[in-house]
């Protein structure tokens, strides 16, 4: 359902029509920019690209934070296994490592 | 026997595929099994449709009795001279595109035929077929393409022959080529002699002829600097030959179905299997671009400068190594390997570990939203 | 490639694979259903399959929005097709997909003009170049392409683009769940929910799933990390004993969807009373058609459409290979009469439907190591 990939927006077409250029790895198409009127996106900006629309635009800071939250993927559980080594369980156990990553509820806009 | 046979028009540049059988297919005289009720594009995309149709109804007609696998070009012998002998015919829209056109692919296409059998092309013979009203301009510069091709690469054009058809047919121009060479000396290329661990290896990043022409087309409006790759691979058959040609065991150019289509007809070919890895697989930026966004797989887009070659293990880093010594061979990877297991298929890993079967194509490289 | 290469760092995917399983519970089985066509072909792209433990099994679902469409609507748009002057475009995916007389493809080997778009835009543009033919644009897909032929529809109107119009096959996906969760046979854990779909009309549509039926659901990005991350994400609330939507794919989706696409799609569209799915039979307000104010942009009112009815063949399994009950090589054409080469069913076409996904990826690859493929622990 639905291919649609990230694309930087490299141009905006002056005039009323909602259109622009977008650019993915050295292709450009045209892209039609109607869906995002209400958060219209400026050159430099990426966004998802679907059937030659733009559905999103995405999140440069949600991707980051995204990308944190993996990288720290068992790192709570090694970070556990060390201090287990000095006899602190009990406190960690009522404490930091068991929430986990925080929980996500939302997109922020960047 | 020949292999080749030419195929019926395409909107998009088309070759007869080699006519290939796997080696559990005995054909049997002159029993047609082909059961389509008409012809379709998909018979001329170089994939399962078109294998079809060869198997099914050329070659049981045409070579009856033949149990040979089919390789890109064929021997011939005569009177105690063995040569090489081919053809293919080229159907392209539009005539040129970024890096080449229609009359560039027409000569390096069959000197590339019978490069990867293992022989240098030295003469051919063209035939025309134009359409009705094709300005002179755009056949002038189509024969003086041909012209440059056969010069750069010392062949001879021995004759031809034309016609023309009415205005709405033949797209412009069909042109067919036919070519005949002379064995490289101590090169085999045999199906048959691929074993278990040997390498397979790549001339080059692969799909920037088939992205290019469908940008070229101009129909999905997308842009890139990409340039088709047609070239003469000889140069670089020539130097794997020169240095390691007791390893070599096979050579395709993978053209219409791309790299997948041609490894799946060896792996049914030699009934072993053949192992890629995704990540050695060389490709530019902005064809991988054009493939996430129409939804294409690379693996399935047509060539027409690279080749790919079965080389034992001992062999194969001094056949990348000629390769890369070689101008124009800088990017070829070493990509895979020959395993028991998948047989008859062509699995390809990703570093993590994650595997898929790539099958051949069916029809024509389609975009898709979904 | 920006925001899709960093999501395939096999490094990460290794931690995501191994987070993963630490989590799952060996003496549990976790039955997993992707609603996504998208993420079906996605997980057999990229081989995650491997990388899972054999406790989770991935079901797929059925949103893959050409394999929904019955087949006499392919006859239909056909049809109206048939008449010299028009021109019947569509996107690549319906292309093969058989009718009861012939796939597009077909036809066109027939004598009809067939063309392939990308954009609905570009079928517009076609009209706009072709002022003497009549451009009959074939709309599918579920709400993440809808706007865009809104959108479309509208540019038609407001440029007065006559030679143009839409036979609108757009299908919605809460509907689609629901008949899911409503099949006796299917037993969910949870659901790795759409990614694109989701960028329109958000992740609040979904909260039904986890309130009334107690299943979690984590709307999804489609590179391998993505989906890693949401099974992390279904497995931590699995053992939590919790049930509710997450956004793993917050960096496209917003919770609240996009105001612009929604609003465009209710200018332009409203709901059929009821439409009839491939394999989920006849569901009600689950389609749309255009608004009475769009009639002269609607192929359906401008032409007489036959609205053939066919049905697949008895032996062809795909309602329940689609609700998830069969594994696509449980049906019993599949391999056999129904290939991706003489596909029976858009199952076997589409390139998100669960069969030509499995054919293509892993059937051969089974019969080799010959797994046994009507265990559950295969596709």
């Amino acid at each position: 359902m639905c291919l649609a990939i990230p694309g930087k927006i490299v141009d905006i077409a002056a005039g009323q029509n909602l259109v622009g250029t977008v650019e993915v790895t050295g292709v450009r198409r045209k892209v039609q920019l109607g869906l995002l009127e209400d958060d219209m996106p400026k050159i430099g900006d990426w966004v998802l690209i679907h059937v030659g629309f733009a559905m999103s635009r995405i999140s440069e800071q949600d991707a980051a934070e995204q990308m944190r939250l993996l990288t720290a993927l068992g790192e709570t559980e090694q970070a556990m296994e060390e201090v287990r080594g000095y006899g602190l369980e009990n406190d960690i156990a009522n404490g930091a490592g068991r929430d986990g990553p925080t929980q996500w509820s939302g997109k922020s806009h960047a | 026997m020949n292999g080749k046979i030419p195929t019926e028009d395409s909107p998009a540049e088309a070759r007869s595929p080699a006519v290939v059988r796997s080696p559990s297919v005995v054909c049997s005289s002159n029993v047609v099994r082909f059961r389509d009720l008409q012809i379709e594009m998909a018979h001329g995309a170089g994939g399962k449709a078109s294998r079809r149709l060869v198997e099914g109804l050329f070659a049981p007609l045409l070579c009856p009795g033949s149990h040979e696998p089919l390789n890109d070009a064929a021997r011939v012998e005569m009177n105690g001279i063995t040569i090489a002998f081919t053809t293919d015919s080229f159907v392209v829209k539009p005539l040129r595109f970024p890096g080449g056109s229609i009359g560039e692919l027409a000569v390096n296409g069959t000197m590339n035929d019978l490069a990867v059998s293992g022989a240098r092309a030295s003469a051919m013979v063209v035939t025309f077929v134009l359409e009705e009203g094709l300005p002179t301009t755009i056949l002038e510069a189509e024969v003086r393409a041909m012209s440059e091709a056969l010069q750069r690469a010392g062949v001879t054009m021995a004759g031809g022959d034309t016609k023309v058809v009415e205005r709405g047919k033949a797209d412009g121009m069909y042109i067919t080529t036919a070519g005949i060479g002379s064995p490289l000396p101590g090169v085999k290329v045999d199906a048959r002699s691929v074993r278990p661990g040997d390498k397979v290896l790549l001339s080059g990043p692969i799909g920037d002829h088939g992205i290019t022409i469908l940008l070229a087309r101009g129909e999905l409006d997308l842009e890139a600097d990409l340039y088709s790759d047609t070239r003469s691979v000889l140069p670089l058959v020539e130097a794997l030959a020169a240095e390691c040609s007791p390893g070599i065991r096979w050579m395709r150019d993978p053209t219409r179905g791309g790299l997948a289509t041609s490894l799946n007809e060896l792996a049914r070919d030699c009934g072993l299997g053949i192992e890629l890895h995704e990540e050695e697989i060389p490709i530019h930026d902005a064809v991988r671009g054009a493939c996430e966004l129409l939804g294409l797989d690379p693996l399935h887009i047509a060539n027409e400068g690279q080749f790919i070659v079965i080389v034992s293990a001992e062999y194969a880093d001094a056949a990348l190594n000629a390769l890369h010594q070689t101008p124009g061979g800088e990017e070829a990877m070493i990509i895979g390997q020959v395993k028991e297991e998948p047989a008859n298929a062509v699995l390809v890993t990703t570093r993590y570990g994650g595997t898929r079967i790539v099958d051949m194509l069916v029809g024509d490289p389609l975009p898709r939203i979904c | 490639m920006r925001f899709v290469d960093e999501f395939r760092d096999p490094e990460l995917i290794t931690r995501a694979s191994e987070e993963i399983r630490r989590l799952a519970d060996p003496a549990r089985h976790y039955r997993i259903m992707e609603v996504c066509g998208g993420h079906t072909h996605a997980i057999y792209r990229f081989g995650l399959k491997d990388i899972l433990p054999s406790n989770i099994e991935l079901i797929h679902g059925p949103g893959c929005p050409v394999c929904v469409l019955p087949m006499g609507r392919i006859d239909d748009g056909l049809a109206i097709a048939r008449d010299p002057n028009t021109i019947f475009v569509a996107f690549g995916d319906m292309m093969r997909v058989p009718g009861a007389h012939g796939s597009p493809f077909e036809h066109k080997a027939r004598g009809i003009d067939v063309r392939i778009v990308y954009s609905p835009a570009d079928a517009l543009e076609l009209a706009r170049k072709n002022p003497e033919k009549e451009v009959i644009f074939f709309a599918i897909g579920f709400e993440t392409t809808a706007p865009s032929t809104a959108l479309t529809i509208m540019s038609a109107r407001a440029h007065d683009i006559r030679n143009f119009s839409v036979f609108c096959n757009h299908v919605t996906i809460v509907p689609a769940i629901r008949a899911i969760l409503d099949s006796p046979d299917m037993r969910l854990d949870g659901f790795i929910g759409p990614g694109h779909v989701s960028t329109v009309i958000g992740c609040r549509p979904y909260e039904w799933i986890a309130r009334n039926e107690g299943k979690p659901v984590v709307t999804s990005g489609f590179e391998p990390l993505d989906l890693l991350q949401s099974i992390v994400m279904l497995l931590r609330q699995l053992h939590a004993g919790e049930a509710r939507v997450e956004n793993q794919y917050k960096r496209a989706v917003p919770w609240e969807g996009n105001r612009a696409a929604l609003k465009a799609m209710a200018e332009v569209f409203e709901l059929r009373p009821y439409f009839e799915w491939r394999g989920l039979g006849f569901i009600s307000q689950s389609a749309l058609r255009l608004r009475e104010k769009y009639a002269g942009w609607d192929a359906e009112q401008r032409y007489s459409v036959p609205e053939t009815r066919v049905a697949d063949p008895k032996s062809a399994q795909c309602g329940e290979v689609l609700k998830g009950v069969l594994k696509p090589a449980q049906c019993k054409l599949f391999g056999k009469e129904c290939t991706p080469e003489h596909p029976i069913g858009a199952l076997m076409v589409s390139s998100e439907g669960s069969c030509a996904a499995y054919y293509n990826y892993e059937y051969r690859k089974s019969l080799v190591t010959r797994i046994d493929l009507a265990t559950s622990s295969v596709a």
